[in-house]
């Protein structure tokens, strides 16, 4: 009955026209953006194939004995884990997901942190991206893929566009709180001695929310990876297209073995970002 | 000199108009102007000066207004009236920028948790106030050496906050401020957080640096005793008023009203009072006797042993001349006035 009375408003059709009308005026944009995002990735996917197999796994064992809280298994787990991505002939694909995981993460990154640092600063700017965050992480994320494709075309710029969003809320969300959760005190003692908001910022706040910054960030790659199968949807190369391929043709063993890949990668970046020291 | 001088400061939190004022004028309490107006009045119009060289006490119980009155100094907090001068300027009126250099150049903070940043080793903690003063690093890390030095810190330069005791990491947050080398130090409940015992040494060695140091320094606590043993003078505070200034003399030998009289009721007087507070002036035939003095600024108690071979009248120096005399009949009869005060009150 209800239904009756109300306008049925033409909300998919707005949505559309607006994407559409983004698509065509911010293309001068959209369109250089995506070819010079590409022909970075391109390189760096390059450079990183370039690397032979050994040479990299080796790379990866010893920055992960330095790193790693200095442990020798965390290094010979990292080595084998990579052993068997090259031995199940995944590792071009290994290197593109690679290669989108850590542009995606550094864009978010770089995006933010300032973006946090402005909630941090002003009560007005949180409460407007607050709900702009919450929704940027529920919305499922099937539905970033649609515009990534209208604005840049398929392939692995429109998938770092979609991790983008889905990914970086919760660097921005833990610089936010990082830098207000600091203890009161020693605000005043960095204002008492007479710093400048920028002195404050960099000698004071940055550093004490440092760990809070550090599990953001780490989780903002994380989330990335889990974008990786759903970006492969839209052409973005590597395991998450195997794992796609063999969803179709319901090839289990495939599947899970590409999917191992990635939880293999993800487990070695997350210790990467995760055991930094704590001073 | 009075170098810093505080003019009729108020400071309420929340609305400050009309309403408020007029309550303030009308002498209503800050329970009442809180109920009527939902502003809370931590400062009321406070007067007084602190002069140079002279540690400033001031003393409250929580909710006195204290800690925020020692935020308007430096103006962590700005007041909501009133002149607040510190060496001649006036720090109410300064924009960000003056307001800025005026406290890297003048004003040294130490807190009641030490505010030491756990990231800085000790040294760099200590350094940190001449860091932001953009001073070469070189310099600014020797200096920082000698001021831990001096707080007997030397040694623990590489270390990092967490690794120290309370007292060591207070030590660290003395020296930032010393090292910073401002005439005027403000100690917020600095030794507060501090066990009994190691509150004590840190008022012994306060005492001794301010001997060599002769900072303007002025120190908040809670603790009525850590008042009258560091204080040259000593400012009461109750709900948001100063309530009596003067020495530790004149508050416990002449309360300003029943309130301070209460707070110093069980106060033991000689281990409270000097011998400079209660001397008389030095007469010719006391002169001659140097050997057997007693220092000035010895406690009550410490005077007994003179008096054990029957002197009544003790010569009192000051480390390098007689400055006056010492009478056993006073020292009793301080004594027992502060006596008969905690009895006719029970």
């Amino acid at each position: 009955m209800l239904e009756n009375f109300l306008p049925n408003l033409p909300f998919t059709k707005w949505v559309s026209d607006f994407v559409s009308w983004l698509t065509s005026t911010f293309d001068f944009i959209f369109s250089p953006l995506e070819s010079i995002l590409s022909s970075i990735m391109n390189i760096i996917i390059d450079v990183l194939e370039f690397i032979p197999p050994v040479i990299f796994i080796a790379i990866v064992m010893i920055l992960a004995a330095l790193f790693m809280n200095k442990k020798i298994t965390a290094a010979i787990l990292a080595g084998i884990g990579m052993l068997f991505i090259l031995d199940q002939g995944l590792w071009d694909n290994m290197i593109s997901t690679l290669t989108l995981v850590l542009v995606s993460a550094f864009i978010s990154v770089i995006i933010g942190i300032p973006l946090g640092i402005l909630m941090s600063r002003s009560k007005m700017f949180e409460a407007i991206m607050k709900p702009i965050l919450d929704f940027m992480q529920t919305m499922p994320a099937f539905v970033y893929l649609i515009p990534a494709v209208a604005f840049f075309g398929i392939g692995m710029v429109p998938g770092v566009f979609a991790s983008f969003i889905f990914s970086a809320p919760p660097t921005i969300r833990l610089t936010n709180l990082g830098i207000r959760q600091i203890d009161n005190e020693l605000i005043e003692a960095s204002d008492a001695f007479g710093t400048t908001s920028m002195q404050k910022l960099l000698k004071v706040q940055l550093p004490l929310a440092r760990p809070s910054i550090m599990a953001g960030v780490n989780q903002t790659i994380m989330l990335a990876l889990s974008m990786v199968v759903i970006a492969s949807m839209i052409g973005a190369p590597g395991l998450g297209r195997d794992v796609l391929s063999s969803l179709q043709r319901a090839d289990v063993g495939t599947g899970f073995v590409a999917g191992l890949g990635i939880v293999i990668l993800a487990i070695i970046i997350d210790r990467f970002t995760q055991t930094k020291k704590s001073a | 000199m009075s170098v810093i001088e505080i003019n009729n400061v108020t400071k309420v939190f929340g609305n400050y108009n009309d309403k408020v004022k007029k309550l303030l004028d009308e002498n209503q309490s800050k329970a009442e102007i809180l109920d009527q107006t939902s502003s809370t009045v931590a400062v009321k119009a406070a007067n007084f000066t602190v002069d140079e060289g002279e540690i400033f006490v001031i003393m409250g119980l929580s909710g006195s207004g204290k800690s925020t009155l020692i935020r308007l100094i430096n103006r962590l907090i700005d007041p909501s009236d009133g002149a607040i001068n510190i060496k001649g300027k006036d720090v109410s009126q300064m924009n960000s920028d003056e307001l800025r250099n005026f406290r890297r150049e003048n004003l040294s903070m130490v807190f009641q948790n030490f505010a030491l940043f756990p990231f800085k080793t000790i040294l760099e903690n200590t350094a940190f106030g001449l860091e932001v003063k953009d001073i070469p690093k070189k310099e600014r890390l020797e200096k920082s050496k000698e001021a831990l030095a001096l707080v007997g810190l030397k040694g623990y330069e590489n270390q990092y906050p967490n690794q120290l005791s309370g007292g060591m990491q207070q030590r660290v947050g003395l020296a930032r401020a010393l090292a910073n080398d401002t005439d005027i130090l403000l100690m917020d409940e600095a030794f507060s957080a501090l066990d009994p015992l190691i509150r004590k040494d840190m008022q012994q060695e306060l005492l001794q640096i301010q001997k060599s140091m002769k900072k303007t320094i002025v120190f908040i606590t809670h603790d009525l005793d850590e008042a009258l043993n560091i204080g040259d003078r000593i400012a009461l505070m109750k709900d948001g008023e100063v309530v009596q200034i003067g020495t530790a003399y004149d508050i416990i030998t002449n309360p300003a009203n029943d309130y301070v009289r209460s707070f110093v009721k069980d106060i033991n007087h000689a281990k409270v009072l000097r011998v400079k507070d209660i001397m008389k002036p030095v007469s010719a035939d006391d002169r001659e006797n140097i050997s057997n003095s007693i220092a000035a600024d010895k406690l009550l108690t410490e005077s007994y042993t003179y008096f054990s071979g029957g002197d009544t009248k003790i010569p009192v120096s000051d480390g390098s001349s007689i400055i006056g005399t010492l009478h056993s009949t006073d020292v009793f009869n301080t004594l027992t006035k502060g006596n008969e005060e905690v009895e006719t009150d029970a």
